[in-house]
């Protein structure tokens, strides 16, 4: 009996009418398209985009050439030489990210004991040229600088959690 | 219809026109018919290609493209201005002529069997008694197209592409075939205009009913004649890229494409003619409705015209993308066995029982015999 019916519903394309009706139902189904330019994703205060250096509110740098954010970089992104500053202090005289290398892990913004390299919530960037790869100690000072706002609401939005 | 279009033309144009020799004015006419067919056909292709990705879109929860002009409709536009400026590119070691032609060769059938198809009562570019057979002799010259563009790229998956679709397409075509002896037998012509005459009076005397497993198959055949999923193996991108047309960009590339739209539409617009009536509207037979057959406005809806035909034909369009949403590829050798051991088996049993029918004067067939 099972073999006729079976049979039957062969001939009657009884399988093939299911599955189109599924796809007749999801036809009239709004669309979950998000169109980006114009609409975006929310984000995360902890989102791990365009990294930063920042300094203190007197204007003197965060960082102290510790170098662990280099020691914990596990793509190797990070490249650091360090001077005695005139205040005796230890200073950064270079501190290079390569974007190309980095994976954006975090693990520089977590190793950081002064807080002085985030990774802040800008992803939409691009190069122009060879080497703009490169973010110098400048350009990410400058960043830090310009987007010191929004990386400190985030710094406070994340703080109960750290 | 025709005498109201002739009674706007200004009367001192008409003049002119009558002053013509009786040939030149023949040739014209047919040129004119030739060019107005060609223009919309290729208009509906264009945007039968927007229509595909908007419909798929939405079966995917997607939107479909939204970009090129309001809602997107500029789309098909852009892509042909893309392919027609992108490099034609000739490998090395193919034929060059067959290469060259072998676009052509797909696209000219599925552009010159138009010339036999009615698309409404007096719309017709050649009204051959032979139209069944003219419109069988050119789906099948489509495939020519396909092996050469194969055989002169001169490159294994291009052959693979092009031998997997010659298999395919001889063994739907004997399929359809069988299905348009039932066609023929129902109607009593080879000529398209009749076959849709025999069907006139409404929804009930639609060949579909009486027809209906050879409808099936016709349609089914139609869609692996097309090369379009489930049976798309001919192109199978998982396993040989692209198939026949693995080679070809630009130019080349967009007449392949065209006549593959191009052959879906025909198919399209054929299953309605032979199956659905043509341009023949469901209400026909209805008394009530016949008092609006004259009105110049919604007469077609109530009495047949052209949008009847397009809407039938846009509907199997509609079809077509919903079976690509929906299936997975045919295994090949499961195509072939769907082709000769289902399809040929039940369009000959059905073939027999028409025959019956007609013989014992039952349905649709009583008088045939006479």
């Amino acid at each position: 009996m099972n073999r006729i019916v079976s049979y039957f519903k062969t001939f009657a394309l009884w399988e093939l009418l299911k599955g189109l009706s599924v796809t007749q139902k999801n036809f009239f189904r709004k669309s979950v398209t998000l169109e980006y330019p114009e609409e975006k994703t929310p984000q995360s205060p902890r989102f791990r985009g365009l990294h930063a250096l920042r300094r203190y509110p007197n204007g003197e740098e965060r960082c102290i050439a510790c170098k662990l954010c280099e020691a914990v970089c596990p793509a190797l992104a990070i490249t650091i030489e360090s001077h005695v500053g005139e205040d005796g202090t230890r200073r950064t005289s270079r501190y290079d990210i390569d974007l190309f290398k980095c994976i954006y892990c975090g693990f520089c913004e977590e190793a950081c004991p002064v807080d002085a390299i985030v990774e802040t919530r800008i992803h939409e960037y691009h190069m122009e040229a060879p080497g703009e790869n490169i973010m110098t100690k400048d350009k990410l000072l400058a960043i830090g600088e310009k987007y010191d706002a929004m990386i400190s609401a985030d710094e406070a939005a994340d703080a109960k959690y750290r | 219809m025709p005498e109201l279009f002739a009674s706007l033309v200004p009367a001192f144009a008409q003049d002119a026109w009558n002053l013509l020799p009786p040939l030149v004015q023949y040739l014209a006419t047919v040129l004119f018919k030739i060019l107005l067919v060609a223009i919309v056909v290729i208009l509906i292709v264009a945007f039968s290609t927007y229509f595909e990705r908007k419909v798929i879109g939405s079966m995917q929860a997607r939107v479909g493209p939204n970009r090129v002009g309001p809602i997107g409709l500029g789309q098909p536009f852009a892509d042909v201005i893309k392919l027609l400026v992108k490099e034609v590119i000739v490998p090395a070691k193919s034929n060059r002529f067959l290469f060259v032609i072998a676009p052509l060769l797909s696209l000219i059938p599925a552009l010159a069997t138009w010339a036999v198809i009615p698309v409404n009562d007096w719309f017709v570019i050649a009204d051959i008694n032979a139209g069944l057979l003219y419109v069988l002799a050119l789906t099948s010259l489509g495939v020519y197209g396909v092996i050469l563009a194969g055989w002169a790229t001169n490159s294994k998956y291009a052959f693979l592409g092009a031998m997997r679709s010659a298999a395919q397409i001889v063994a739907y075509e004997i399929a359809m075939g069988f299905a348009l002896v039932g066609i023929l037998m129902a109607a009593g012509s080879l000529n398209l205009g009749e076959i849709v005459r025999a069907q006139e009076g409404g929804l009930q005397y639609w060949f579909l009913w009486p027809l209906l497993p050879l409808f099936l198959v016709y349609w089914i055949s139609g869609v692996a004649e097309t090369n379009r999923a489930p049976f798309d193996v001919a192109e199978g991108e998982s396993e040989i890229v692209a198939g026949f047309h693995v080679e070809y960009s630009g130019v080349a590339f967009a007449l392949f494409f065209l006549a593959e739209y191009a052959n879906m539409v025909l198919i399209a617009s054929l299953t309605a003619i032979f199956f659905l009536g043509g341009w023949g509207s469901p209400f026909e037979g209805i008394a009530a409705f016949e008092r609006f057959h004259d009105n110049l406005f919604f007469g077609w809806f109530f009495a047949g015209g052209f949008p009847w035909l397009f809407i039938k034909m846009a509907f199997f369009m509609y079809t077509f993308f919903w079976l690509r949403a929906t299936f997975p590829r045919y295994r090949y050798d499961q195509i072939m066995r769907l082709g000769w051991k289902v399809f040929i088996p039940v369009t000959i049993v059905w073939i027999a029982v028409e025959g019956a029918m007609a013989w014992f004067e039952v349905g649709p067939w009583a008088g045939l015999t006479g």
